[in-house]
């Protein structure tokens, strides 16, 4: 078999905790809600389990962007382990998971646990996104590396990086804000049908339209909803995963490349991106092509990186993607290409990455109930992509069950 | 390239250190001040010990015009922190000398409908504390 891991990783089982605005729970509590729900999911014990793997490990800054580290959950499950990963510095949040196939592949780990969880909702508090801000003025606080060219200037949210970058793609390609609300509209209509998800009321577009601006053209409804929640997947060996609960989900290729400097404003095409390169990697590492995917989960921090995921991952041309969603049909559940089916993070919240390959998973084993995509022949689907990061860091993972 | 007074808004200012003291205290003589490789001409920003074109290591800060064209721009209206004041412009400038190297910025001393993409700016600097900080203002010709 073809890929990068030669059919030999799998993902065999998946779990989440609860997930909500503000939960107000332990966040390892809910890592190990998720992480027992996963290995049972898979069919395992924790004592099954000889690899983990996570972003962004442990660290207390900024305040809930990260529940739990490596050594955590390691020691709360008493596990024994051959090898384990827990980082920042990898191909978007999922690059974890892809590490974690890495080891599964060489032989250096048979089951590894990989989680991301968030209690962002709860850091934040009833005071909003800015308490989790870095402080400006009188603290004394002084920027250094990548944030001091932007701390000065009034810019410490990637709301106002990434709209630059849509600023671009509107001035270059005619995209409009109409074309863009689909993203969030169709992440809406799919989240109702989510048990999980943050919103699942009905938004239209004159909602859309008429939200306060964040940082032009972004509104209100372009960004993702900070929250509380811990999500897992199990990579095992496949001719191991062969014998387990569930169907193998063999993993056929991942997207891992940036080309471009890692920068959010040096990088060379400002319509872009570096999931440009995540994407173009994918398909460069597999015999499959995009007309064979049958449905999408693509990070949606910001409704714009969905769009550049999209053109990053060749379902339209460069600069395509507003027509491509335009009216929002063939995005939808029942369309050609089914994206975010579980409401993405701008409706389900933002589990940070981890929540596009959940879903994924869920889709691929037919378990997404009322919002199951099912093919012409009303069959689940048999290929997803999966895709996490925006701005400097991002990959992807195209994910097959065979029926 | 006149100085403006120091308004009386809240910012976050930058570490200042041997690495980059070039750029940040180069608008106390009203330049913008980047590093460049003296073997092949290349202007590194950020500032990084090791020309990335030539490899070369005699580098050196130099002024440039401070004139660029805004590669895009947002028009911010959230109040990130406390006491900032909104909506401003935010943007990414191209520097004349070399677009490669780009800037973000506010652009500051006009109407926030006048900004837009291919639009020429010219650097002003305010002080804050120790530093100078480089904004970029419609181009006077």
């Amino acid at each position: 078999m073809a890929g990068p891991f030669q059919g030999r990783v799998a993902i065999t089982g998946i779990g989440q905790s609860d997930v909500g605005r503000r939960l107000g729970r332990d966040p390892l509590e809910l890592t190990l809600d998720a992480c027992l729900a996963a290995i049972a999911d898979a069919g395992l014990t924790p004592a099954d389990i000889d690899g983990i793997a996570t972003y962004p490990g442990a660290m207390d800054n900024p305040p809930g962007f990260s529940g739990a580290g490596v050594t955590d959950v390691h020691d709360a499950l008493r596990l024994k382990l051959n090898w384990y990963y827990g980082g920042i510095e990898s191909p978007g949040q999922t690059g974890s998971t892809i590490n974690g196939m890495m080891a599964v592949a060489t032989g250096l780990a048979s089951h590894v646990l990989c989680f991301r969880t968030v209690f962002e909702g709860s850091a934040q508090g009833a005071q909003g996104r800015s308490a989790v801000m870095t402080g400006g003025g009188d603290g004394g606080y002084r920027a250094g590396g990548f944030q001091q060219w932007v701390l000065p200037y009034g810019a410490p949210s990637a709301a106002p990086w990434i709209a630059m970058f849509a600023q671009r793609h509107f001035h270059e390609f005619g995209t409009t804000r109409e074309q863009m609300a689909q993203i969030a509209l169709n992440a809406r209509l799919n989240a109702a049908a989510n048990p999980k998800a943050i919103y699942g009321t009905p938004l239209t577009l004159d909602d859309y339209l008429s939200a306060r601006m964040i940082s032009e053209p972004f509104c209100l409804f372009d960004c993702d909803v900070p929250c509380d929640g811990a999500t897992a997947v199990i990579v095992s060996r496949t001719d191991v995963a062969r014998s387990l609960r569930k169907p193998p989900i063999i993993v056929e290729s991942a997207g891992t490349a940036i080309r471009g400097r890692p920068s959010w404003d040096q990088w060379d095409d400002l319509t872009t991106m570096s999931v440009r390169d995540a994407g173009l990697s994918l398909w460069e590492r597999t015999h499959l092509a995009p007309s064979d995917v049958e449905v999408a989960e693509l990070y949606d921090g910001f409704s714009f990186i969905a769009m550049a995921w999209l053109e990053a991952l060749g379902f339209c041309g460069r600069g395509e993607s507003g027509p491509f969603i335009e009216g929002g049909h063939r995005i939808a559940l029942d369309g050609e290409l089914p994206l975010n089916t579980n409401g993405g993070q701008l409706s389900s919240g933002r589990l940070h990455g981890y929540g596009f390959l959940h879903e994924a998973c869920v889709q691929l084993w037919g378990e997404g109930a009322g919002r199951q995509v099912l093919t012409a022949a009303g069959t689940r689907p048999e290929l997803a992509v999966a895709a996490a990061g925006g701005g400097p860091t991002a990959s992807c993972l195209l994910l097959s069950c065979a029926r | 390239m006149s100085q403006v007074p120091v308004p009386a808004d809240v910012r976050i200012l930058p570490k200042v250190t041997a690495t980059n003291e070039h750029y940040w205290h180069g608008g106390r003589h009203g330049t913008l001040v980047l590093r460049r490789c003296r073997s092949c001409g290349y202007r590194l920003h950020p500032p990084t010990p090791v020309c990335p074109q030539c490899l070369g290591r005699d580098l050196a800060p130099e002024a440039v015009s401070g004139r660029a064209t805004v590669a895009t721009f947002t028009i911010n209206h959230q109040p990130w922190y406390p006491g900032l004041e909104v909506p401003f412009v935010l943007a990414i400038v191209e520097l004349d000398e070399q677009p490669d190297v780009r800037i973000t910025t506010n652009i500051v001393n006009c109407p926030l409908a006048d900004v837009h993409i291919g639009m020429r700016v010219q650097v002003v600097f305010r002080a804050y504390d120790d530093v100078w900080i480089p904004f970029f203002e419609p181009e006077v010709i």
